[in-house]
């Protein structure tokens, strides 16, 4: 059954004035007599004519109660016999609004100003947020200390494995060939000066430095960070968290410090292994390219690097570690109960994480130039 | 309102892997009825919902909607035989990164070439006619009640007037007073629009209240279907138990009330 167009004519004799409807007023057709219908203006007495209406559904009920109601006229007089159109037009007038709500709109430049003045509050507002909750966490990894038996074994363990132990591979393989890489710049920029067993201090100082453990930071926060946001978001949005805490475990001891403490302890193993992978790369690039026996390679290593630069690189990691844990439990629990936020909440969980890491490289750096390392 | 069913089974039979929910089952569905679906958790009424509506693929057997067979159809031909349709799901499955307005304006933006600016206040308006407030438009799923999301979802299903609504225990988890004003709502709705309606319920009061005829399923297949009196009179232990249990007395003089 293909509809019917619909259509209308306003016919005005002597005493009244008829509006004949005809053909189909469903939501399928609306749009062809949409706009015109919306013109015409209805006087006070107007007769419905339904007599050559075919379908009637809500939507062509709606806008023809909106044109009389425009008109001021109601009840409706009809003409004609329809099985349905009174009722419906009862049944839609009932719900109408009786006056449209006026739209609101902000002025373009203020609208502007507005956005960039929340956005710059937000951003100070976060960062004092995040120093918050790294308090709330340091002071339940105390509380918990206290009471060693509280302590969630389990958990800690199983976040070291999924996050420290599975992150192995990754971290090895990227450090192994940024050491690689680099290797390969130092040898093709020394040689002008037959200066390439210095690729050796070269591969030293930058991946015990930094890339060992800036690497690792940067995985850790594609990775780890991503999953634990999203796995504490969508716990948030089942209403999981709500159900733990009316069973009287605390989200923070039992989500938040196991991650901590897990990542405190793996960072640097992972940053080492990292450490390590980018060695071998130089090694194995002094090796194939330079004819730098690994032997000499090493001891050359020992005697030309200080071993403070290691340290320098390991004191970093921990702190990396605890950043991406700490970004990741706290946007987790942000999240509000729609999939959208769950996804918002994962890409700042990352861009966040990776943002500090930068930062912090940054401002170790200065720590340390100062200290005279 | 007689002649051709709306919905009509025949020899359905669904499985998920070895597990046979539905077999030999017959169905007639005539229009411009009240249909309710009762039996037993587990029994397979919303496998029976989502074998008509194409979301689970049957073994075997004929499922016709308005006369057509939905697995050998068409793309396009399916498409306007689904959007003559509106399902409400059990926990409402509203999208929840769009609002309730936007949630009830997708299927007018996807079938019909309505004005933006009608559509939203068609829109508005499918809200108040579910018993929501127009403020609850701008509101996102999440932030509203369970009773006030299964009206949004019931906007949502009747976005496009269809002619066959399809509810899946539309009062659960409301309260009484609530349920009862969503069952008075479906029955205006109904007869406004002369809808057949498809309701999964355990809800007797809502049996009562708004239903022309009821289908009982239980043991794989249809037990009985019939009205409330002619149930009565079935011998069989659940159906008994049904109605005759301390609920189904409960609700009885509805029928009387409700009539």
């Amino acid at each position: 059954m293909n509809p019917v167009d619909p259509g209308f004519a306003l016919e005005t004799s002597d005493e009244k004035t008829i509006l004949r409807l005809t053909g189909d007023w469903t939501v399928a057709t609306l749009q062809l007599v949409e706009r015109e219908f919306a013109e015409i203006a209805l006087p006070a007495g107007v007769v419905l004519d339904v007599s050559a209406l075919g379908h009637l559904d809500t939507a062509g009920a709606f806008l023809i109660d909106r044109q009389l109601r425009a008109g001021g006229v109601w009840p409706p007089q009809f003409e004609g016999a329809h099985n349905s159109a009174a009722s419906l037009l009862e049944q839609v007038h009932a719900v109408s609004d009786p006056v449209p709500p006026a739209p609101h709109r902000p002025l373009g430049i203020i609208d502007l100003l507005e956005r960039v003045g929340r956005g710059t509050v937000d951003m100070l507002s976060e960062l004092v947020a995040t120093l918050a909750f790294l308090g709330e966490t340091v002071a339940t990894i105390f509380r918990l200390a206290a009471q060693p038996w509280k302590f969630r074994w389990t958990s800690i363990v199983a976040v070291m494995e999924e996050a420290g132990l599975n992150a192995m591979p990754i971290v090895a393989f990227l450090s192994f060939f940024v050491g690689m890489v680099v290797a390969y710049i130092g040898a093709t920029t020394l040689r002008d000066f037959d200066l390439e067993i210095y690729t050796v201090e070269l591969i030293g100082y930058s991946m015990l430095r930094e890339f060992g453990v800036v690497l690792t930071g940067i995985v850790l926060a594609g990775r780890t960070n991503s999953s634990f946001t999203a796995q504490i978001g969508t716990m948030k949005m089942r209403q999981e968290i709500d159900a733990m805490q009316t069973l009287g475990l605390k989200p923070m001891e039992v989500l938040v410090a196991p991650r901590v403490l897990a990542m405190l302890v793996m960072t640097p193993i992972l940053a080492f292994i990292a450490t390590l992978a980018g060695i071998a790369g130089g090694v194995i690039v002094g090796w194939t390219s330079l004819d730098i026996n690994p032997g000499v390679f090493i001891e050359r290593l020992r005697t030309a690097v200080p071993l403070d630069q290691f340290w320098v690189g390991m004191t970093k990691a921990p702190v990396f570690g605890l950043v991406v844990a700490l970004i990741a439990c706290r946007q987790g629990l942000l999240t509000g109960g729609s999939v959208q936020s769950l996804g918002h909440r994962t890409t700042t969980s990352v861009v966040q994480a990776i943002f500090s890491i930068i930062v912090l490289d940054a401002l170790f750096a200065i720590f340390y130039m100062e200290l005279g390392i | 309102m007689s002649g051709d069913p709306i919905i009509r089974i025949r020899n359905l039979k669904v499985a998920f892997g070895s597990s046979v929910v539905l077999e030999h089952l017959d169905l007639d569905i005539p229009r411009g009825e009240v249909i309710g679906v009762i039996g037993p958790s587990g029994c397979g009424k919303s496998v029976l919902l989502r074998a008509i509506t194409g979301l689970k693929p049957p073994e075997s057997g004929s499922v016709e909607v308005f006369g057509e067979q939905l697995e050998t159809l068409p793309r396009e031909a399916r498409t306007a035989i689904e959007r003559r349709w509106g399902i409400m799901f059990q926990d409402g499955a509203l999208f929840s990164n769009l609002t309730v307005r936007e949630n009830v304006m997708v299927p007018m933006k996807e079938h019909t070439r309505l004005s933006p600016a009608l559509m939203h206040d068609l829109a508005d308006m499918k809200i108040r006619l579910a018993g929501l407030n127009a403020s609850a438009g701008d509101k996102y799923p999440s932030d509203l009640s369970g009773g006030m999301r299964k009206r949004a979802a019931l906007a949502r299903a009747l976005a496009l007037d269809p002619e066959l609504l399809f509810l899946d225990e539309p009062t659960a988890g409301l309260d009484p007073i609530t349920a009862a004003g969503f069952d008075a709502l479906l029955r205006s709705l109904q007869r406004a629009l002369g809808l057949t309606v498809f309701l999964v319920t355990h809800d007797v009061d809502t049996l009562h209240a708004t239903c022309d005829r009821i289908v009982v399923l239980g043991e794989k297949r249809v037990l009985a279907m019939g009205t409330i009196p002619e149930l009565r009179q079935v011998d069989h232990p659940w159906i008994q138990e049904y109605f005759s249990g301390p609920r189904g007395r409960a609700a009885a003089p509805v029928i009387e009330q409700g009539a």
